[in-house]
């Protein structure tokens, strides 16, 4: 036995070492115009040394590390959430304080909090979104980010080439990416869920290349600048008004000028739009139809032979989270006030899709929660930003060999016949 | 003959290179989801890996003063399968193989991250500038008129044919002659059952991932040497090309991966030839959700009954 373990922490000491040396242990660097090879430091040839004794060792003592470790109790979320009934029915006093908390709170932080606040609720929109298609109807949606591209270009757009405002396009950006949704919806979602996978891939990539080389709309890879500002009521929240007559909010209010109004009057609008959403879902997934997007995620068969119109359910949560991504597409352009095709690639999606996955599928606390985890935390790790991709990655593989469930897993709630 | 008939076969030859290469590369998709149902994300980056392997022996074996062609491109080969296996293998005992059994989304969401850490894992080590090798190997034939227009078939392009060629010939012999392929294709009409037969299924996995992976080596030495360029980030576009070949052609099916991956490269040199390049990506996704919405199961795939 003991010997057994001897040999496979061997083994795999010794693929470490075979994976680290041709990769790490060499670089390719151009000469003039031969490539030459040139060996690691000493300094690299350390690191790869200690990653192989790391595996060897937690290799030959993994059942150790594992009793170790199974001691330890599971970080469970949603065991410090009220229980049962009461995680249903939220306290009004609760949301009420939570809502003047979200309210109160810009003002009395640094710009770039607040900044970073805006973020993280445009990614918990995002994720909003992707949990009806993916969380809860059980579609598995690779190009989400292609309904958020096709919000943001369509204010963008609209208020480039028409001069509309941001209140008019919000909707406008919304109703166009679910007629995207729609669209692509209405073919592929006939398809097995591994279609539906690729097929969304491939469309995230399409609308990405049209964005790139439709130049003589889109303006092409150099994006679109300058993309007006949301406003408040017709009040600008610029230093003066853009145009003769016009107000601006401080003058209106007369107070001294600061550019931070901007910033905190975004921040308050995507508290609004997220706060909409969240009342809108979750009244959703009371409806009839909530119930069976949910249905037919668990068993599509016991659902087509109960008489649901399999393609109309899929077909509405596909166009209700495309229509949120255009939503938090829209207010992502009036925010940046500049984008271009490189904001929307793939590897957004699949931060969307980390969002929902480790939050929970379903379950709107855990990706309201992963979405802050998942912007705050690359912030804070700002100094190690090269490593930040591969710990993504890394982190998406270990989440899912050790809480698969995410970290807030959805509950019902539900009776059980004790035997 | 006319010119645009030689334009014609040109583009054909071009596009027959570059299919039969993605088809190396599918038929790793395509094995892996026939034997357990789930999309390698990761592939594509093992295909990227070859191409680098390949570049640091040749750039070594220069380095050191070897000239005879023949012998750097053979260890090239070999060292370049051979590594590739070992992350192939490597990933599917790391990033798969505990999660067998669990809800569908939960090993595709792990390959995405295991993508995503290989391609950051490379960006780190080699840098994520292009690398470029001068060509290896030069000339080749033409035919045509020179005054209308000269058809060009380069040695390059013929070593990719022949290369493909010979290691389709060796698969197909292997799946159907040998013991583990054999048992390969029992995994894949039913794992549970195999299994129960005293195969063992989790070896078998193992080297349908080892093969997949091999296959990507081949092709990404020969697309490396091909373009004569490489860049951390081939992987995911060359990866979503060919799964969009493996399901063009019915995933699953290994013939059927061949002809996903030929049609798809033709249809490419052809958008690419005859309207502006940047659209052909889009064209190949187009006749991926066509081919989908009329025939389902793709080209040569059965169609699938569904079991209650």
């Amino acid at each position: 036995m003991h010997n057994n373990k001897l040999q496979s922490a061997l083994f795999a000491a010794g693929i470490t070492l075979v994976l680290a040396c041709l990769m790490i242990g060499v670089k390719l660097d151009t000469e003039s115009t031969t490539l030459a090879v040139r060996g690691a430091t000493a300094e690299q040839w350390t690191w790869i040394g200690l990653g192989v004794s790391l595996v060897f060792l937690s290799q030959l003592f993994s059942g150790q590390i594992d009793t170790l470790f199974g001691k330890l109790p599971k970080p469970n979320v949603g065991g410090l959430l009220p229980k049962g009934q009461k995680m249903t029915t939220l306290k009004p006093w609760l949301i009420a304080a939570l809502l003047v908390g979200l309210v109160i709170w810009p003002f009395m932080v640094s710009r770039g909090s607040v900044d970073l606040a805006t973020l993280t609720l445009i990614y918990i929109m995002l994720g909003l979104g992707l949990n009806i298609v993916v969380g809860l109807a059980g579609l598995l949606d690779l190009g989400f980010v292609a309904f958020y591209a096709v919000g943001a270009y369509t204010y963008a757009l609209l208020s480039m080439y028409f001069g509309l405002s941001f209140w008019i396009c919000l909707p406008l950006s919304a109703g166009f990416a679910a007629l995207f949704g729609f669209v692509l919806g209405f073919p592929v979602l006939r398809l097995r869920g591994d279609y539906l996978a690729i097929v969304t891939l491939g469309f995230g990539e399409i609308i990405r290349i049209l964005l790139n080389n439709w130049t003589n709309v889109t303006n092409g890879p150099s994006g679109i600048s300058g993309i007006a500002k949301p406003s408040l009521f017709g009040l600008e929240f610029t230093r003066r008004a853009k145009e003769e007559g016009g107000q601006t909010f401080h003058e209106f209010f007369g107070i001294a000028y600061s550019s931070s109004y901007k910033i905190i009057f975004l921040y308050l609008i995507a508290v609004l739009l997220v706060c909409f959403l969240i009342y809108l879902i979750n009244r959703l997934m009371r409806m009839p139809i909530g119930r069976a997007w949910e249905a037919l995620r668990e068993d599509e068969i016991a659902c087509r032979s109960l008489g649901l119109n399999r393609t109309a359910i899929k077909l509405s949560a596909f166009t209700l989270g495309a229509s949120t991504a255009g939503f938090a597409g829209s207010f992502f352009a009036a925010r940046q006030g500049f984008i271009s095709p490189e904001s929307f690639i793939f590897i957004e999606s699949a931060i969307i899709l980390a969002i929902v996955v480790l939050g929970g599928m379903g379950s709107q606390i855990g990706v309201i929660l992963a979405a802050i985890v998942m912007t705050i935390l690359p912030e804070l790790a700002r100094e190690f930003s090269e490593y930040r991709m591969l710990m993504f990655g890394l982190l998406m593989v270990l989440m899912m060999r050790w809480r698969p469930e995410g970290l807030v897993p959805m509950k019902r709630p539900h009776l059980e016949l004790k035997q | 003959m006319t010119e645009t008939l030689l334009y014609l076969i040109q583009q054909l030859i071009n596009g027959l290179t570059i299919g039969s290469t993605y088809a190396l590369i599918a038929i790793g998709y395509t094995m892996v989801y026939g034997i357990i149902g789930m999309i390698n994300f990761a592939h594509g980056e093992i295909y990227m890996i070859g191409s680098y392997i390949t570049f640091i022996v040749i750039a070594g074996l220069l380095g050191m003063g070897m000239v005879s062609l023949p012998v750097i491109l053979l260890v090239a080969l070999i060292v370049a399968v051979v590594m590739a296996s070992t992350y192939g293998w490597t990933v599917e005992r790391v990033a798969y193989r505990p999660l067998r059994g669990s809800n569908r989304l939960i090993p595709l969401i792990s390959a995405i991250g295991m993508s995503i850490f290989l391609q950051n894992f490379v960006v780190l080590a080699q840098g994520s500038r292009d690398v470029a090798l001068p060509p290896q190997i030069t000339g080749g034939w033409t035919f045509g008129d020179p005054s209308v227009f000269e058809v060009s078939f380069s040695y390059m392009q013929a070593l990719i044919w022949f290369t493909t060629f010979a290691t389709m010939t060796a698969l197909t012999l292997f799946i159907s002659k040998s013991r583990m392929g054999r048992a390969c294709r029992a995994c894949s009409e039913d794992l549970g059952m195999t299994n129960l037969l005293g195969v063992d299924t989790n070896r078998t996995i193992a080297l349908t991932f080892i093969i997949g992976a091999a296959l990507a080596a081949v092709a990404g030495l020969l697309l490396g040497l091909y373009y004569g360029v490489v860049n951390p980030f081939v992987g995911f576009i060359a990866g979503l090309k060919a799964f969009t070949a493996a399901v063009l052609g019915g995933i699953g099916s290994i013939p059927g991966a061949v002809l996903g991956g030929l049609i798809l490269g033709v249809t490419e040199a052809l958008t690419s030839a005859y309207f502006p390049s940047e659209y052909k990506d889009v064209v190949s996704f187009g006749l991926l959700v066509l081919i989908l919405l009329f025939r389902p199961s793709g080209l040569l795939g059965k169609p699938e009954v569904e079991k209650v």
